[in-house]
């Protein structure tokens, strides 16, 4: 009798700690193109996984997962152990990650920067980096003494050619003669190959290096050369103190923290998020006061301005390179063109890389 | 692009900066391959070394110690692929491929602590006749002692291996370990040291990334240049001289193919990215196209596993 009541107590308790269990059992995963390690990008995704974690969320990652075969490889992986909320934070993890959604309609999943929702686990979010590109294109404007900007781009995705033409159109505005240099590197994450063509920009002319690419090498070598860089996705401000004039910062942690929430309490919805200056997905480094204070007065203005929506980064008339008009005058580009938007605008040199 | 002379010196002196990792890596693998020995874990080993050269600078405070350092763990984490493969006769390939992986987690676990930190400036050896002379003064000063010391290599390896006795006991060894066992050699040592040196030899070129090229430690630095210097090693058909030359190609091209993106040439830019690959191979292939030289210098015994009859 006395044995028999233990056993009831035991697999009571079993049960309890079981069912405790699969509350505690929500986990979530993110799947990183480079390093956390790389004080770019995964890193910035990384800080917002730690979010989720101190949110009380079991989280784990996967980083440095190459784009395309190897990709659908680890985000299958991490939805057969047990994954409820999938986090895929590079372009190029858009077509596994909707192959992978389609064979685990329970699992949740979230492609950063793409476009593709063909399931209704999939949703997809971003951030409007290109506000932070035309505070970047104004301060190179103003910086430059060569009026050569170089830059250093990565893939020919919508994404990066956005950031070029924002750059851009924000650079001619304050100074007309201005010329985009662009070097294409086709990797996101390569230290030796991007300080390399920081370099062979310097070479060439450029007094201003901006970059679409995640390390800090390309700072390093503008201290070195003595030029003005901004750094990319989190402050770089102690790799390149002097050169850096500010950093465009993305901030994922409160989207990461709300959305594991929302999935782990079932009110997770299929939705295209799309946050900016406004929300505080992208922020903006301090200004290095080497630009000196009336400067900084105005970007901090034209700042405030493109957060509550009285400037837009692109603002008609905007032409292409050949002149065909774009947005007409006295309009503003509407999302669905700047998420496709493949074309460069007047102003930038060379041919978009088929 | 502009065509002065002194603009054409600094691009020359980039050009060997950039090829310089390569240089060290590639002559390290190439004694350890003619001593008969294929090590894939070039790449693991010089991320060791430049995870180690890094933290030790930032431990000490001392270049010397750091470069010193990481020449010795690159050498210390080659004695693991030597125990395996000599001692207890694993397959080269296989070990060598655990290597470069183990290498590059290793790295990472260790470099955590070192993320971050900006590195140290390197000196640079007669850095005030480098605007002296226009044109020369880019290319021969300025430069990092490392540097000297890489392009000197591939003429020391080769006067090594031709003139000199030990030289000609590795090439033995390389071409018939059999052989050279009979001949009362122990394979066995040779291979090792061979093994080391490769290993002493792929840290200093890893260093040379995280003290000089680019000053900090970050995750995978090496971005495949490991691979590149073992593929220079066999398409410069074991000859120290033609590593050279490979490896100054491949660097030139690379930075070459920025400038001409720079300055808007209306070439496709994937052509252009693809064009270190595709000429570094063909060079390399048509200047070695001399079957007798190439059997002369290729190591018959490559890769394969030797264990003395007893």
């Amino acid at each position: 009798m006395y044995k028999n009541f233990l056993r009831y107590i035991i697999s009571v308790l079993f049960l309890l700690g079981v069912s405790g269990q699969a509350n505690a059992d929500f986990k979530v995963g993110f799947v990183y193109v480079g390093p956390t390690g790389d004080h770019g990008w995964t890193y910035q995704h990384d800080e917002g996984r730690k979010a989720v974690e101190a949110a009380g969320i079991k989280t784990t990652y996967v980083e440095s997962v190459p784009e395309g075969a190897d990709a659908e490889r680890v985000i299958r992986q991490l939805a057969q152990s047990g994954h409820d909320l999938i986090f895929t934070t590079s372009f190029g993890y858009m077509d596994p990650t909707n192959k992978v959604a389609k064979d685990f309609p329970n699992v949740k999943f979230e492609h950063a920067t793409g476009y593709k929702r063909e399931h209704s686990n999939v949703s997809t979010y971003s951030a409007r980096f290109y506000e932070g590109r035309t505070l970047l294109g104004h301060m190179a404007g103003k910086m430059t003494k060569t009026n050569v900007i170089g830059y250093i781009a990565s893939f020919p995705i919508p994404e990066v050619i956005r950031g070029i033409n924002a750059m851009t159109l924000a650079a001619q505005k304050v100074n007309p003669d201005i010329k985009t240099k662009i070097v294409w590197v086709f990797t996101w994450y390569d230290p030796g190959k991007e300080s390399e063509a920081a370099q062979a920009l310097i070479d060439q002319g450029a007094d201003v290096i901006m970059q679409h690419t995640d390390s800090t090498a390309p700072v390093q070598v503008a201290e070195k050369a003595g030029v003005w860089s901004f750094g990319q996705a989190s402050d770089m401000q102690r790799f390149a103190p002097k050169s850096i004039l500010t950093s465009i910062i993305d901030d994922w942690a409160p989207y990461y923290v709300e959305r594991s929430i929302a999935a782990r309490d079932g009110t997770w919805k299929q939705q295209d998020t799309w946050h900016g200056l406004k929300e505080g997905m992208v922020a903006m480094a301090p200004y290095n006061s080497a630009m000196g204070s009336d400067l900084v007065k105005e970007v901090e203005q034209l700042q405030k301005d493109l957060a509550s929506g009285k400037t837009h980064s692109f603002t008609g008339p905007i032409y292409d390179q050949k002149g065909n008009i774009l947005v007409a005058e006295g309009s503003v580009a509407d999302d669905g063109m700047l998420a496709g938007m493949n074309v460069y605008v007047k102003g930038v040199e060379g041919d978009i890389p088929q | 692009m502009s065509f002065d002379l002194n603009f054409i010196g600094i691009l020359i002196g980039a050009i060997m900066a950039s090829s310089v990792p390569l240089i060290l890596a590639a002559s390290g693998e190439l004694i350890t391959e003619r001593s008969g020995v294929l090590n894939l874990g070039v790449e693991g080993m010089m991320i060791i070394g430049a995870i180690s050269g890094f933290a030790l600078m930032v431990i000490t405070d001392n270049l010397f110690l750091a470069v010193i350092g990481s020449m010795l763990s690159g050498l210390i984490i080659s004695i693991i692929f030597g125990v395996l493969t000599q001692s207890l006769l694993t397959n080269h390939v296989a070990t060598g491929l655990a290597l470069t992986i183990f290498g590059i987690g290793m790295s990472a676990m260790i470099g955590k602590n070192f993320v971050g930190i900006p590195g140290k400036e390197f000196p640079l050896l007669f850095i005030n006749l480098k605007e002296n002379f226009p044109f020369l003064g880019p290319i021969l000063f300025g430069h990092s002692i490392i540097l000297y010391f890489a392009f000197l290599l591939p003429f020391l390896t080769n006067y090594f291996l031709k003139k000199t006795k030990i030289g000609l006991i590795i090439r033995a060894v390389g071409d018939s370990p059999t052989s050279a066992s009979n001949q009362g050699i122990n394979v066995t040592l040779v291979r090792y040291s061979c093994i080391l040196y490769g290993g002493a030899m792929c840290g200093l070129a890893g260093a040379y990334l995280s003290l000089i090229y680019t000053p900090q430690w970050i995750e995978n630095m090496t971005g495949g240049r490991g691979w590149i210097a073992l593929a220079l090693v066999v398409f410069a058909t074991w000859s120290p001289i033609k590593v050279l030359i490979g490896a100054l190609i491949f660097g030139g091209i690379t930075i070459l193919q920025l400038h001409m993106q720079a300055v808007g040439l209306r070439i496709p830019v994937q052509l252009l990215s693809a064009l270190p690959y595709i000429m570094t191979i063909i060079v390399l292939v048509v200047i070695s196209r001399d079957s007798r030289k190439i059997k002369l210098n290729t190591p018959t015994s490559l890769g394969q596993i030797f264990y003395k009859e007893k």
